[in-house]
C-alpha cells in the first residue's frame, strides 16, 4: 500500500529543510496567512497590501521598532480553513522565539486557530471578525477580537439608528439580512437583546453562501416593509443586495451595513444602486490620513511597495490592513518596554503587549493614524478594547463618514461574551484566568 | 526481478485467498506499517497537523465513497455531508450523553450517517447514473441547511460553529499532535483493513454484480433494495466517522459551511485520480490531491528563485492550481483507471522484468 508516497514524502521534506533555515536575529516575525486568490482575493490584496505596507515603512522610516527590524513571511490560503490551517503550521515553525500577532482576516480559520495558537502561545488578533466571545481574555489568553466586535457594531448600529429617529426605535420594524454563517449569525444575539431593549420588531432573513441570487429575501422585505435593514453581507453579496435593492424601490439610505459591506470592492460594482448606502467602519477611506499619504511617499516612492494595483492606496480595506499594523506594531513596542527595548518578542510577550495596550488620541496622532483608529485600552477582561465605529455614506463616488465615533452598548453586549465565554471554558475544561491578579 | 513469485507455492486455500498473496506485498506492508509508527520519531509538528492527518482522514472519507461508487456502482456528490452528520453527530453525543466514551460516540457518529445515508439512498432504487447523482446533491445541500438552520445540532451556538470536545481515552487525553495522529492512523487502518475484506465478502461481491449490470444481478438472485442500500449504509458509515475524526482530530472546530460541496467534490476527485473500486486508490488519490498542492507550494518558489523570476505568493498559488489541473488530465488521459491501476501496471512489469513480453 502507498508505495509512491514515499518519495514525495522525502522530497518534501528536503524542501522543507531547504526554507526552514531563515532565522535571523534582531528581526521580530510576523507569520501572515494572508489571501491574495480565490473568491475574496480583491479583499485580501487590499488588506495585506496595507499591513505589509505599514511594516516595511516601520522599517524605512523609523529603522525598526527600537532597532529590530520587522520581517515576514506570507502563505496564501485561499480563504479556506483547511489551507489556513496548514499555512499556520508551516509558518509556526518560524515562530518560536518572535512572533508578531496573526490576522487571518477569515472567521472560519480564526475559530479553527482559537485553540491552537492558544497552545502554541501565539497571539492571533481577529480585528473585527472571529470567534468574539474571546473579548473575555481570561478564557482566551491568546485571542484579541481587537478595535470592536460584532455584538458591539450591530449595538452601535442600533444606536445609530434611535439617534436618527429622535431617541426612539419603539414599534419600528428591522430586518436583519445577513450572511448565513458563523459571521452573520454572531450579531443576532446583540440585535435580539437591542429589540426586547428598544421594543422594535427584528425580523431575520438569512442568505445562503455566497449570495448571488437574493431574490426571495428581497421579496420578503417588501412584504414586511420594514423601517430599516441591517446588512451583513460580504464578497459577491454586498453588489447583490444593493441592486435587488434598487429593484424592490428600497431606500438605500435606509440600509446600513456592517464593516465587511463597506468598502470600495461592495459598491462600485452596484454602480448607482450604491449611492446613499451607509455602513460601518472603524477607519476612514482616503490617503488624508497622515501615515497612509507617507507610506505612499516613502513605501512607494522607493519602489517598494507591496501593491501592484497602487490605485487600492487609500481605499477602505488597505487602510484598515495599515490600521491592524499600526496596532500590532504598537503591541510590539509595548511589549519591548516591559522584556526588553531593541529585542524581538515572543509570542507570550506580544500577547501581554496586545492585552495593556493604551492608545490615546494624542498616541494615536503621534503615529500619524489619526481616524484610522478609535481610542484603544486593552486589559485582561476586555480584549476588545474599544468597540466603538463611525458610520460612513457612499456619495455615488467615495465614502464620507457623517457621524463620530459610536460606541455599542458595552453593560448589554459584554456579559452576553462572559456567558459565552463561560460555557467554552465549561466544555473544554479551562480554567479562567483571575484577571484581578494580572498586572 | 524483485516482484519474481517463483518459489512461492500456495498449499493450502487459506494461503491462495489471503488479503497480500505476493510475498513482496507483504514486506512492502510490513516496512510501510514500521514507517507509520516510526514517523513520530522523525516528523515535525507541522507534518502531523498539517499533512498526515487530513491525509489519513480524507482517505478514509474517499474509502467511504469508494465502497458506494466504486464497488456498488452508485454515484454520489453527498460526501461532505455525510462527513458533517458525522461531526456533528459525534459532537452531540459527547454533549448530551454522560461519560460515553469518545469511540462510543465515533461508533454512533457513523451509524447516525449510515442512517441518514439509507434515507437518501432510498431514491437510488428507482433511478441511476447522473439522475442520482442529483438525488445525492439535494442530500448536500438538505443537511448543510438543517445544520444552519437548527441551532439545537450546534447547541445554540451563536456562530453555528461547534467546537469539539477533548480526546480522551482511558483517561489518556489524545492533545497532541503525535498522539492524534497515532489514534488517527489506528482507526484508519482498522476500517480500512475492514473495507479490504469486506469488498472480497459475498456482499463485496453482491456490490459488484450490481455495479455492472443490475438487472442481471437480479436474475441472479441478489435482492436489490437491501444490496443497494447497505452500500450507502456503509459508505455513510465510513464516511461519518470521517467526518467526526475531521472535526475531533484535524479542525478542532466545524461549521456546516465547511462541508461544502466543493468537499464533496475534492472527495470525488481523490477516487476518480486514485483509482475507482480501489482501496488501495483511496489512499493514492487522497495523497495526490492533498499532497501536490503542498508540494508545489514548496518547490516552486525555489523554482523561481533558482531562475531568478519575480514569483509572489499569488502567483505561485496561480501556478499551482494550473499545473494541479494539467497533471489531473494527464493522469486521466494516461490512465484512466487511476493511480491503482498504474502501481498494478507496474507491479506486473516488474514480475516479468526484465523480460517482459
Amino acid at each position: 500500500m502507498m508505495k509512491t508516497f514515499k518519495p514525495a514524502v522525502a522530497a518534501a521534506a528536503v524542501s522543507l529543510a531547504m526554507l526552514s533555515q531563515a532565522a535571523v536575529s534582531a528581526e521580530q516575525f510576523f507569520p501572515i496567512p494572508s489571501f491574495r486568490v480565490g473568491p475574496y482575493g480583491a479583499n485580501g490584496q487590499s488588506f495585506y497590501g496595507g499591513f505589509i505596507d505599514y511594516l516595511n515603512y516601520v522599517n524605512m522610516k523609523e529603522k525598526g521598532v527600537n532597532g529590530v527590524q520587522m520581517a515576514y513571511e506570507e502563505c496564501e490560503t485561499e480563504y479556506n480553513t483547511a489551507k489556513g490551517i496548514e499555512c499556520y503550521e508551516r509558518l509556526k515553525g518560524k515562530a518560536a522565539d518572535s512572533a508578531g500577532p496573526i490576522h487571518v482576516m477569515s472567521t472560519g480559520i480564526s475559530y479553527a486557530l482559537v485553540d491552537k495558537s492558544a497552545q502554541d502561545k501565539l497571539p492571533l488578533t481577529m480585528m473585527g471578525y472571529g470567534r468574539t466571545d474571546a473579548v473575555d481574555g481570561s478564557v482566551f489568553p491568546y485571542a484579541f477580537p481587537l478595535v470592536t466586535t460584532y455584538q458591539m457594531q450591530a449595538s452601535a448600529i442600533i444606536k445609530f439608528l434611535r439617534d436618527k429617529n429622535a431617541g426612539s426605535l419603539e414599534g419600528k420594524k428591522i430586518v436583519y439580512l445577513y450572511h448565513d454563517s458563523a459571521y452573520g449569525k454572531e450579531a443576532i444575539v446583540a440585535l435580539q437583546a437591542e429589540a426586547s431593549l428598544n421594543k422594535f420588531n427584528l425580523v431575520l432573513i438569512p442568505v445562503a453562501h455566497p449570495g448571488n441570487e437574493q431574490g426571495a429575501q428581497w421579496l420578503k422585505i417588501r412584504q414586511e416593509k420594514p423601517d430599516f435593514v441591517v446588512f451583513w453581507g460580504w464578497g459577491v453579496m454586498n453588489q447583490t443586495a444593493l441592486k435587488a435593492a434598487q429593484k424592490v424601490g428600497f431606500p438605500r439610505d435606509k440600509m446600513i451595513g456592517s464593516w465587511w459591506t463597506g468598502s470600495e470592492e461592495d459598491v462600485i460594482p452596484a454602480g448607482d444602486a450604491a449611492k446613499g448606502y451607509m455602513a460601518a467602519t472603524w477607519n476612514v477611506s482616503g490617503k488624508k490620513v497622515p501615515v497612509i499619504a507617507d507610506i505612499e511617499k516613502v513605501v512607494y516612492g522607493a519602489g517598494k511597495g507591496n501593491l501592484q494595483d497602487k490605485d487600492k492606496i487609500g481605499t477602505i480595506l488597505y487602510n484598515r490592513g495599515v490600521s491592524a499594523a499600526v496596532v500590532s506594531v504598537e503591541a510590539i513596542r509595548k511589549a519591548q518596554e516591559k522584556f526588553g527595548k531593541g529585542k524581538p518578542m515572543n509570542g507570550t510577550q506580544v500577547a501581554w503587549g496586545l492585552e495593556h495596550l493604551d492608545m490615546t488620541e494624542a498616541r494615536i496622532k503621534a503615529l500619524g493614524a489619526t481616524d484610522l483608529l478609535p481610542e484603544i485600552k486593552t486589559s485582561c477582561s476586555n480584549h476588545e478594547g474599544s468597540g466603538k465605529v463611525k458610520i460612513q455614506q457612499w456619495d455615488g463616488a467615495k465614502w464620507v463618514p457623517v457621524t463620530g465615533w459610536i460606541e455599542g452598548n458595552k453593560a448589554l453586549i459584554h456579559p452576553l461574551f462572559q456567558a459565552s465565554a463561560k460555557q467554552y471554558a465549561k466544555e473544554k475544561g479551562i480554567t479562567p484566568r483571575d484577571c484581578s491578579k494580572e498586572k | 526481478m524483485l516482484y519474481r513469485e517463483a518459489g512461492q507455492f500456495k498449499t493450502t486455500y487459506a494461503a491462495d485467498q489471503q488479503l497480500f498473496p505476493i510475498r513482496q506485498d507483504r514486506i512492502g506492508l510490513m516496512l510501510l506499517a514500521v514507517a507509520f509508527f516510526g514517523v513520530p520519531l522523525f516528523a515535525s509538528e507541522y507534518w502531523f497537523s498539517a499533512i498526515l492527518i487530513p491525509f489519513l482522514i480524507f482517505a478514509l472519507a474517499a474509502l467511504g465513497l469508494n465502497i458506494l461508487t466504486g464497488y456498488a456502482g452508485q454515484l454520489s456528490l453527498g460526501t461532505a455531508a455525510f462527513m458533517a452528520v458525522g461531526a456533528y453527530a459525534a459532537y452531540n453525543f459527547q454533549l448530551r450523553v454522560e461519560g460515553i466514551p469518545i469511540l462510543v460516540s465515533f461508533i454512533c457518529a457513523g451509524l447516525t450517517a449510515a442512517g441518514v445515508g439509507i434515507l437518501f439512498g432510498l431514491p437510488s432504487l428507482r433511478i441511476k447514473g447522473f439522475y442520482l447523482a442529483v438525488a445525492t446533491l439535494a442530500a448536500q445541500f438538505f443537511i448543510v441547511w438543517c445544520l444552519t438552520k437548527f441551532p439545537w445540532l450546534s447547541n445554540h451556538s451563536s456562530s453555528g460553529v461547534i467546537s469539539a470536545q477533548d480526546v480522551v481515552i482511558l483517561g489518556f487525553n489524545f492533545d497532541t499532535p503525535v498522539s492524534k495522529y497515532l489514534l488517527v492512523l489506528a482507526i484508519v487502518s482498522v476500517m480500512a483493513l475492514a473495507a479490504k475484506n469486506l469488498v472480497r465478502s459475498s456482499t463485496g461481491r453482491a456490490w459488484m454484480a450490481v455495479r455492472d449490470m443490475d438487472v442481471a444481478a437480479s436474475v441472479i438472485g441478489i435482492k436489490l433494495m437491501p444490496t443497494k442500500l447497505l452500500a450507502f449504509a456503509v459508505s455513510s458509515f465510513y464516511c461519518g466517522v470521517a467526518g467526526a475524526l475531521y472535526a475531533f482530530c484535524y479542525l478542532g472546530s466545524v461549521e456546516p459551511d465547511g462541508f461544502s460541496l466543493d468537499m464533496s467534490f475534492k472527495i470525488l476527485f481523490m477516487i476518480i485520480i486514485g483509482g475507482v473500486g480501489s482501496i488501495l486508490g483511496c489512499f493514492l488519490g487522497a495523497a495526490f490531491i492533498l499532497l501536490l498542492p503542498i508540494f508545489l507550494d514548496y518547490s516552486l518558489p525555489a523554482v523561481a528563485e533558482l531562475f531568478g523570476l519575480p514569483f509572489s505568493n499569488a502567483t505561485v498559488s496561480h501556478i499551482q492550481i494550473l499545473m494541479f489541473g494539467a497533471l489531473i488530465m494527464f493522469f486521466l488521459i494516461v490512465e484512466p483507471h487511476g493511480l491503482a491501476r498504474l502501481w498494478q501496471i507496474a507491479k506486473e512489469k516488474l514480475r516479468l522484468w526484465p523480460f517482459p513480453h
